[in-house]
């Protein structure tokens, strides 16, 4: 096991779960390959995201344009804006071609707005572009563990 | 407490006025209980589109009301919706959502039904000795009819043909099929989600104009001016028209009623780069009919009591208590059409609805928001005289504008009768 790897991509990913928790979203929106892609399926199996209905399908306009909406105040869903508490862990890479790399992992995300907690569990697969001593995320998963289920409406980026 | 006075006083038909209903329509337990049995098991109920149930062994779960059925193709291509429930000791004869199978095989004893409800197999019938002829307990069915590739289900055996109970909105649905571009019509997957509220406050928003500017406010901004252009439509020429039996149809967009009509107008500037992906297969004259047709309606057709052809997709809904709704918005994809186009479509539902969509939160939280301000006062009533002044008699019922509240005082009248009857 690559272990050296394998502290780099959690590292990489838990940064990037606590500036979405704090609301850093220009810096998240940095982390990106420009032609990189956010997707929450509804099938958790689902491979053709493109040509599927998804929860979420974001390229980079539509990443900037979430972000927009979820600080704009012009949404009553999301202002108050929900607290997010979110911890990743069981990381584990799963291909390793030199240049990209994909890792797995789980997330555990509690949500708190106006009296209500709620709690979305998720595996999460990145496929990672290595920058450097670091990545940029060609392409994050976000597989919702009762994404098949009706939903409560998710007023920010899990 | 059909014609009994409640603790206000008030009657079941006192509760719906013309102008008005009160607000124990979105709390009170004891008339949801009631819905349950007059509306939703009274009356033509809406169960699934054509293609959710493409071949012989189809079937697709839900629910009339609070009861689970499954509505399934038999080999012989014939429709059935049945009740889920096995005859034996009630477990539910068929999980999940959608799916396909040979035949219904309860999980408890093992009773087996096939396509069409009838009891095939009993395990170790002779305990049982001569009391029981299969022929007696076929899974329940319930009377089914079609127009335009929508399936509808009723509980009521002598209820009216599914046609004459649509009425005027079958010029509708049929309009609103045209979004096919030219090709069959396909449910291309659903949001499913719930809100803490009534079910008639979401019947009410597929006919409410007026929220679209404020609630929606953040969605605009995500568009481009164009289209942001043609959703201000709440001051526009669009209208309102109750189509009787509790339908109506609020046409925001007029120049979208028709999408086989204009195809000579000038492509928007959106559809530009999708419009240039699809010469390279179709000839201009298709482009522009798929064009058109990926775009959407501009018009939503509310159908009582649970299905909505809304702009371009369906938007069924499903009561499960008194303050508690499940929602789904099924894209409508063109069936063998092209990819490129089934993707706009696939994009734009997921930009607006569904649990992450930049709409559907927002409308989700203004329905809370009324059920949560239905618990102030005692005896307080929802307003619903918008475009009263300027409603107008036609061929088809009674029109006023875009953003009048008549296509929900249509819905609460046809409410009235059911439950007073
Ligand atoms: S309950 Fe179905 S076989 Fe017994
Ligand atoms: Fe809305």
């Amino acid at each position: 096991m690559n272990i050296e790897l394998l502290n780099q991509a959690s590292a990489f990913i838990s940064q990037e779960a606590d500036m979405l928790d704090h609301g850093e979203y220009p810096e998240w929106l940095a982390l990106w390959e420009e032609k990189g892609l956010y997707i929450v399926p509804i099938n958790p199996d689902e491979t053709d995201f493109a040509n599927t209905l998804n929860y979420a399908c974001d390229d980079a306009k539509m990443r900037k344009l979430r972000v927009a909406r979820l600080g704009s105040g012009e949404s009553i869903s999301t202002s108050p804006a929900p607290r997010t508490i979110r911890s990743v862990s069981r990381f584990r890479v799963l291909a390793d071609d030199g240049k990209t790399v994909t890792v797995r992992c789980a997330q555990n995300l509690r949500e708190f707005r106006k009296e209500i907690q709620k709690h979305y569990t998720a595996n999460l697969t990145y496929t990672l572009v290595r920058d450097g001593d670091s990545f940029r995320i060609q392409q994050k998963v976000v597989r919702l563990l009762n994404s098949s289920d009706a939903l409560q409406c998710i007023g920010y980026i899990p | 407490m059909t014609s009994q006075a409640n603790s206000k006083g008030h009657t079941l038909a006192d509760l719906v006025q013309h102008d008005r209903v009160h607000t124990s329509l979105y709390t009170d337990p004891a008339i949801f209980e009631t819905e349950m049995d007059k509306v939703f098991a009274n009356t033509w109920v809406w169960v699934a589109h054509t293609s959710e149930i493409p071949e012989a062994g189809s079937y697709k779960t839900g629910y009339i009301g609070r009861q689970p059925v499954v509505t399934v193709r038999d080999r012989k291509q014939q429709v059935h919706v049945l009740l889920n429930r096995c005859r034996h000791r009630a477990a539910t004869v068929c999980e999940g959502h959608k799916g396909k199978t040979n035949s219904f095989v309860c999980p408890y004893h093992g009773w087996s039904y096939s396509l069409d409800g009838a009891l095939r197999g009993v395990p170790s019938p002779e305990s049982y000795g001569d009391l029981l002829d299969k022929a007696d307990y076929p899974l329940v069915k319930l009377r089914v009819e079609e127009y335009a590739g929508m399936i509808f289900a009723t509980f009521k055996d002598d209820i009216e043909p599914l046609v004459d109970f649509l009425g005027p909105a079958k010029k509708w649905m049929d309009l609103f099929m045209k979004q096919g571009g030219g090709f069959p019509i396909k449910v291309g997957g659903e949001h499913r989600f719930r809100f803490p509220g009534n079910w008639k406050i979401q019947l009410e928003n597929t006919t409410d104009a007026y929220h679209f500017p404020l609630v929606h406010k953040s969605f605009l901004s995500s568009v481009d001016k164009q289209t942001e252009e043609m959703l201000d439509f709440v001051e526009g020429p669009g209208f309102v028209e109750d189509l009787g039996n509790g339908h109506s149809v609020m046409v925001m967009i007029p120049d979208l009623v028709d999408l086989e009509a204009n195809l000579e107008a000038p492509i928007p500037e959106r559809f530009a780069a999708l419009a240039e992906e699809l010469r390279a297969d179709y000839p201009e004259d298709q482009v522009r009919r798929i064009v058109r047709a990926v775009g959407g309606s501009g018009f939503n057709l509310n159908i009582f009591p649970n299905i909505a052809c809304s702009m371009a997709f369906f938007r069924v809904l499903r009561p499960v208590s008194v303050t508690e709704t499940e929602i789904h918005h099924a894209v409508i994809t063109m069936d063998g059409g092209p990819e490129a186009g089934n993707r706009a479509r696939l994009r734009m539902h997921e930009h607006f609805q569904g649990p992450m969509g930049f709409g559907t939160p927002d409308d989700s939280e203004a329905w809370e928001r009324v059920q949560k301000g239905s618990n102030a006062g005692t005896d307080q009533w929802i307003l619903l005289n918008r475009g009263l002044a300027k409603e107008q008699e036609t061929a088809d019922g009674r029109r006023s504008d875009v953003s009048a509240e008549t296509g929900m005082r249509a819905a609460y009248r046809q409410w009235k009768k059911l439950m007073t009857a």
